[in-house]
């Protein structure tokens, strides 16, 4: 061991300090976090971040795997947002074999990524209302994440580790009913947020607890590499969505918000207003799909399209593609390729490497959680315990993100 | 701001570097390029501090294990938010003996960015203020993502990579 070790057990009376355990699984951290702190009374000198305790070597695996398998391991990166991880990586190997995707299929495709922003921003968002003392906002928004949830189940059959979509479009075409929830979550969503932000951000003891928290300067938050709402807070309009759009982001009309001081109360402001601008996003791509022509929901591209079902019980060309799609063993050109999507939390970039072979030479998820956190242990210097607790839940960690 | 172009940076760095600079490519518009591993912080600084190109926002470190060239690459993924061009440096290690210096002077996002390079790879990054493992336990002793490590147990006999083509 290092002399740079985390100290368990070191109460030295001389100096006054407390060696404090925040976590792993303590609740209010809502993950699995490990931070050794050396406490003075109430105030943190310093701290120790300690990560990994879920570590489920995504990487090694996704060597090992064809690329439709690979799909289940980006559900477990950032679980609250799992679609976005899906088609980052759908996107991904589209990318690397240049299938063109048709506009209908974008817009399917945004319709279920601004819905799972919504769903992330929904559960940070009122984590740190939860944090604060506000229980009441807590479940009357969350419940809008359920019917999200909802609208997934109905468009992909899963909740939660959606596996959504295939490369080259979308496993099914949404159904009627896809198409009524979402309606009516559009239609009851803004009242909520609009009672959500009415109960927060004007309540004194909310800015109280927030205003002025953990504030970071664009230069650190930079010199950090955060992106995302983390990033915005700080005032630098930085969003993959706009920088390289995919997905035909192109095509939609939306804001970047941005914040000044990067405090958690910023945080708080720039999540909720991306939620309207997502709901604005899902508005125009629901008229634009009336423009397309119906039925679409997959690029023509047999090599890599799982064929459906129904074809591959009942006829053999379709069985036959089933099988060697599932077990890889249709070429993918050599190269390399970097994608980006904005997720939840901030850039979630896929560097696939690939050489030919079945699975990929090498792949590497740069998870914006992981980055995102590294700040917390030195901004949380000087800070009150409790201070950190709100810190924690508005730099929106998700265990399964940090430790890949 | 206009965005800037691939050619107009590959001129700039070759008026800089010269022979420093090789394999330049640009895969899918992704301008990638190699260097030498002691002029790793110049190149870097330089891509930083440039007032022209200014790729201010380091996106990701991360490595890549090549066996039978006996290879260590640390790949460095660099973003100009402000022309709006990324850039992909690569520094290819012996694997005995990968040592590197470390970017940390440059960007704090480094830092554990470099650890988990370390951690998966035991690439060791000269000048890292804290360079330990990150992700796996302290006593594994290995590092996991290279290729000499298999996923499963070698001696299986119904999952060789043969029976899938491989």
């Amino acid at each position: 061991m290092s002399n740079n070790q985390p100290v368990y057990t070191d109460n030295d009376p001389q100096d006054g300090l407390v060696t404090l355990n925040l976590g792993p699984t303590h609740p209010a951290t809502h993950g699995v976090f490990q931070n050794i702190l050396q406490m003075d009374g109430e105030r943190i000198v310093s701290g120790v971040s300690t990560i990994g305790y879920i570590h489920r070597a995504f990487e090694k695996i996704a060597e090992h795997r064809p690329f439709y398998q690979i799909t289940p391991l980006t559900d477990r990166l950032n679980y609250c947002s799992s679609p976005i991880n899906n088609m980052g990586w759908h996107m991904t190997v589209e990318k690397l074999l240049n299938i063109q995707i048709p506009k209908r299929v974008d817009y399917l495709r945004v319709i279920i990524m601004e819905l799972s922003r919504i769903a992330d921003h929904i559960i940070c968002n009122t984590i740190i209302a939860q944090d604060t003392g506000a229980t009441t906002t807590f479940l009357y928004l969350f419940q809008y994440r359920e019917h999200i949830y909802e609208i997934f189940e109905e468009i992909c059959g899963a909740r939660l580790t959606t596996n959504i979509g295939r490369i080259g479009g979308l496993e099914r075409d949404f159904n009627e009913v896809a198409f009524a929830k979402i309606n009516k979550f559009l239609k009851e969503f803004p009242v909520a947020l609009k009672e959500f932000e009415s109960l927060l951000n004007r309540n004194r003891i909310f800015i109280d607890r927030t205003k002025g928290v953990a504030e970071v300067t664009a230069e650190n938050a930079l010199s950090y590499s955060w992106t995302g709402p983390l990033l915005r807070a700080t005032g630098i309009d930085y969003d993959v969505r706009v920088s390289e759009p995919y997905s035909s982001y192109q095509d939609f009309d939306f804001e970047i918000p941005v914040g000044t001081t990067g405090d958690v109360f910023d945080r708080y402001l720039v999540r909720n207003e991306e939620m309207w601008q997502s709901v604005r996003i899902i508005e125009q791509a629901l008229e634009k799909l009336k423009s397309e022509p119906k039925g679409i929901f997959h690029a023509d591209v047999p090599d890599f399209y799982l064929p459906g079902k129904e074809q591959v019980y009942n006829n053999m060309e379709a069985l036959i593609y089933h099988f060697k799609i599932v077990m890889g063993e249709i070429d993918a050109p050599k190269a390399e390729v970097y994608h980006a999507v904005e997720g939840g939390n901030g850039e979630l970039g896929f560097y696939l490497i690939n050489d030919g072979g079945r699975s990929p030479y090498r792949l590497h998820f740069r998870r914006p959680s992981f980055i995102n956190y590294q700040m917390y242990a030195k901004m949380s210097e000087g800070m009150l315990l409790s201070d950190a607790i709100i810190n924690m839940s508005s730099l929106n960690i998700i265990a399964g993100e940090l430790d890949a | 701001m206009a965005k800037a172009t691939n050619t107009e940076l590959i001129e700039l760095l070759g008026e800089k570097f010269g022979e420093q600079l090789f394999d330049v490519t640009e895969p899918y518009g992704f301008l990638t390029f190699s260097t030498h591993k002691d002029k790793v912080i110049e190149v870097l600084s330089f891509l930083k501090d440039n007032g022209k190109i200014n790729f201010n926002f380091l996106t990701d470190i991360t490595a890549v294990h090549y066996p039978e060239k006996g290879q260590i690459a640390v790949v460095y993924h660099l973003h100009s938010m402000v022309s709006g061009i990324r850039a992909r440096l690569k520094v290819f290690l012996h694997e005995n003996d990968p040592r590197i210096a470390s970017a940390t002077v440059l960007w704090n996002g480094a830092n554990w960015m470099e650890r988990e390079t370390y951690d998966f790879f035991g690439v060791k990054f000269e000048g890292h203020p804290d360079l330990r493992r990150i992700l796996n336990m302290d006593d594994l002793g290995v590092h996991p993502m290279l290729k000499q490590y298999p996923l499963e147990d070698p001696n299986r006999v119904d999952k060789k990579d043969e029976y899938f083509g491989r």
